[in-house]
């Protein structure tokens, strides 16, 4: 059960895509996760392909956003491994996390709120800025260099997520639905390698949730960026995801393409409930 | 002519008194700004440092070998506040951080005296506190050296703090780390480095202050006060805002003076130790984020 399976055929050869799929870029093996004596994740591997959309599903408290900490760093599990591009992490942290590649948004947005849209964004670039206060301050090359490079960045950003009209907002002004928005153009802005969702529709209306879904596909097609997201609603997920891990009391019920995954008898008990 | 130039005496006194509370308060909005505290202990560190400076020079340093000396140690007790003080409490409320530097201005007030003593001492920067003569002899206006001294090194750090924090990286992340700790280790701030180079930095500040502060009213106790001529300033200024303190600190010297002088009799004189606290409440009823602070926004 706890094998990730073959990866079927039939994603493979979905060669309409832009960037096919890869090797594995990411690798959970046997985590286990506690707090004190309450057991969040138990034995749970799975691995994320280069350039897939992942989902990770599962009802309320089945452990999902403590699967995310731990991909991202946040909580170190007490047993199991993370190899995140070929690198074994038995510890972590958020920060190496960003250095390595990874980015995400959180599920209770948490965007710098004193700032404009445009400053969020650019915050995301800071691991990609390493001039100097003295660079910075004489306005020698490379400060100047990096400073447009980032600009221009940031721009493309702001133009592909269709947030134009906002740059200069502040984003404690915005509405639910541009806060989200904004803080996945700020992942974006760091360029990552794999982009960590935590809930990204959560709270939406449709029309909101219908544009989510196609940044998300959008940014997976256009920069193929490989995503992880988290989502409680089933329908949206089972839409964009390539593959699907669900999971039910921190243990792993299901794996595989929405197909399969849908037609799982242990994934359609913890959804719909079952007579014990 | 003559109560002109007198005017322009006491304005310039106030301004430059100003500068000295303004860099004193640029102590707070750094930590403010980086941990979201109001850093009880600022005081503490403002007389901690300057009498490290006279201590390393009684025993034998010279000026330019002590000053060094001070600031490796305020580094490092900055470091030692990152690792001992905050790390332990990250994510913990902001009152608890408030309580936490309570704690530390007393242990930091205890570990000066118990390192250097308790006796008052006099700190000779070379810089006379006398008028400049030719000003005196051109204008009849008497402003000090040192006060201008003050000024010109108060600027120099006030602006290069300011270019630190509006246009490098260190900058943004110290914004970013005020406004959300999980957000800015996820886009790759280390967290502990900007808090430990945040501290240090208030600590050089702390220092400097120390010292122009020391050297016009001795190396004591009594600058740990000196925190609270900060308070008004920051008030006015609002505590977020680099450019914010510096106007406001010019604008309390110069009106405490400027009222002391000609305001200042009609009430038995003294105004100027309660009129900027009376000016701080002024704007709080009026602007209470300040002149330049983030505008409260509250949604209900």
């Amino acid at each position: 059960m706890n094998v990730t399976p073959p990866v079927q055929s039939s994603i493979l050869q979905a060669t309409e895509r832009a960037f096919p799929f890869g090797p594995p870029i990411l690798e959970l093996s046997s985590i286990s996760l506690r707090f004190g004596g309450v057991q969040a994740l138990t034995n749970i591997s799975f691995n994320v392909l280069e350039h897939e959309i992942r989902a990770i599903i599962g009802p309320n408290g089945a452990g999902k956003s403590s699967m995310l900490n731990v991909i991202n760093g946040i909580y170190v599990p007490q047993e199991g491994s993370v190899t995140f591009r070929g690198e074994r992490l038995s510890e972590m942290t958020p920060t190496q996390a960003a250095h390595l590649g990874m980015a995400r948004t959180f599920q209770n947005i948490a965007l710098f709120r004193g700032m404009s849209v445009l400053d969020n964004i650019m915050a995301g670039r800071i691991l990609r800025t390493h001039a100097t206060f003295l660079e910075v301050a004489f306005q020698l090359p490379r400060a100047r260099r990096e400073e447009s490079e980032n600009r221009a960045a940031v721009e493309e950003i702001i133009e592909f997520l269709e947030i134009e009209h906002i740059r200069k907002t502040p984003v404690s002004r915005l509405p639910y639905g541009l806060q989200k928005r904004v803080e996945l153009g700020r992942a974006l802005a760091a360029e990552p390698k794999v982009l960590l969702l935590d809930e990204p529709m959560a709270g939406m209306n449709i029309e909101e949730k219908q544009d989510m879904c196609r940044f998300i596909l959008d940014v997976n097609d256009h920069y193929g960026t490989t995503v992880v997201l988290i989502e409680h609603d089933m329908g949206v997920v089972m839409d964009i995801s390539d593959r699907v891990v669900v999971l039910d009391y921190g243990k792993k019920i299901g794996d595989g393409t929405p197909d399969e995954v849908r037609s799982n008898q242990d994934v359609i008990d913890a959804y719909l409930g079952v007579a014990h | 002519m003559q109560n002109f130039w007198f005017f322009i005496e006491v304005l310039v006194g106030g301004l430059l008194s100003g500068i000295m509370y303004s860099l004193v308060a640029l102590g707070f909005v750094l930590i403010y700004k980086a941990s979201s505290v109001f850093n009880f202990a600022q005081g503490a560190m403002v007389f901690f440092a300057v009498l490290t400076f006279v201590g390393v020079m009684e025993l034998g340093l010279p000026f330019w070998a002590a000053l060094p000396v001070a600031i490796g140690v305020m580094v490092l007790v900055g470091m030692a506040t990152e690792r001992f003080v905050l790390r332990p409490l990250v994510s913990q409320s902001e009152d608890t951080l408030l309580m936490a530097t309570i704690g530390l201005s007393f242990v930091i007030e205890g570990v000066a005296q118990l390192a250097w003593g308790v006796d008052v001492r006099n700190l000779n920067l070379g810089i006379q506190d006398e008028p400049i003569n030719w000003v005196m002899d051109k204008t009849g206006m008497l402003i000090s050296q040192l006060d201008i001294t003050a000024g010109i090194v108060a600027s120099i750090m006030v602006a290069s703090l300011a270019l630190l924090f509006s246009r490098t990286k260190v900058g943004r992340g110290l914004r970013a780390v005020a406004d959300d700790h999980a957000a800015a280790l996820s886009i790759g701030i280390p967290l502990k480095h900007i808090w430990m180079l945040v501290w240090a930095t208030a600590g050089v500040v702390a220092l400097v202050a120390g010292m122009l502060w020391g050297a016009r009213s001795g190396v004591q106790f009594a600058l740990v006060w000196v925190a609270l001529k900060a308070l008004p300033v920051l008030i006015i200024g609002g505590f977020t805002s680099v450019p914010g303190v510096i106007v406001a600190g010019l604008l309390v010297g110069a009106s405490e003076k400027v009222v002391e002088v000609y305001v200042g009799p009609k009430f038995g004189g003294g105004v100027e130790v309660w009129f900027p606290y009376v000016l701080a409440v002024l704007f709080l009823l009026v602007r209470p984020e300040g002149l330049f602070g983030e505008k409260i926004i509250r949604r209900v």
